[in-house]
């Protein structure tokens, strides 16, 4: 399935762009998401963490990912 | 019990929270300002930019304030932060709380504002005069 991934703070400019479009296997996972990103994008690797989010909600590793769901990724958050 | 929970690129203003977040049956209200810091770790920050992704920082948002309300005995709860280029001395943040005695309004205030700087996803960048650095971003 092809599925589109949002980027915000250093996670856009790690991608270059405020999203990327990705192919993953039908069932894939939060945990299959972040290691083809981290392929692609190795400086995910550097931040001090980061979280996927599915449909305006923090994921689980063990998540599974829908065609359709809005995803995005979290680095860590510095608002206030 | 009432809240009122925004996002904004417009400069925040101080009066109408307060002015909203006053009510007869309150004893008190607690109010938290944010502020552009013109350092960090001695080094001069020539302005922030601040960016939200705006429905799930709203929706964290929300998640926030009804912890408080479930926690302490509040009236009324607003939350308004804001986006974009912020100089120094600006408001990227007003929380406000309303109770019947101070005690939950400082309370609940706290929480809100810890909490908020733990789980809703908004990110700063500090602009510095040699570079720029996004916030808690690397260890």
């Amino acid at each position: 399935m092809k599925i589109k991934v949002l980027a915000f703070g250093i996670s856009k400019d790690i991608f270059g762009a405020s999203s990327v479009n990705l192919e993953l296997a039908n069932d894939a996972t939060v945990y299959n998401l972040q290691y083809v990103l981290e392929q692609q994008y190795p400086r995910l690797q550097q931040l001090a963490s980061y979280m996927v989010a599915i449909n305006n909600e923090y994921a689980l590793p063990g998540d599974t990912i829908h065609e359709r769901d809005e995803i995005a990724i979290i680095p860590p958050v510095s608002g206030g | 019990m009432s809240t009122q929970i925004q996002i904004s690129p417009d400069p925040l203003n101080i009066q109408s929270c307060i002015d909203w977040i006053m009510s007869p049956q309150s004893g008190g209200i607690d109010v938290f300002i944010g502020t552009v810091r013109n350092a960090t770790k001695g080094k001069a920050v020539l302005r922030l930019e601040f960016e939200a992704y705006e429905p799930m920082a709203l929706t964290e948002m929300e998640k926030i304030v009804k912890q408080a309300i479930e926690k302490w005995p509040v009236q009324k709860a607003l939350v308004h932060h804001r986006t974009g280029v912020l100089q120094v001395g600006e408001v990227p943040v007003i929380i406000a709380v309303s109770a019947a005695h101070r005690a939950a309004a400082f309370e609940a205030c706290r929480y809100i504002i810890d909490t908020l700087k733990q789980t809703v996803p908004i990110w700063k960048k500090e602009i510095f005069e040699d570079g720029e650095v996004w916030v808690a971003a690397h260890p």
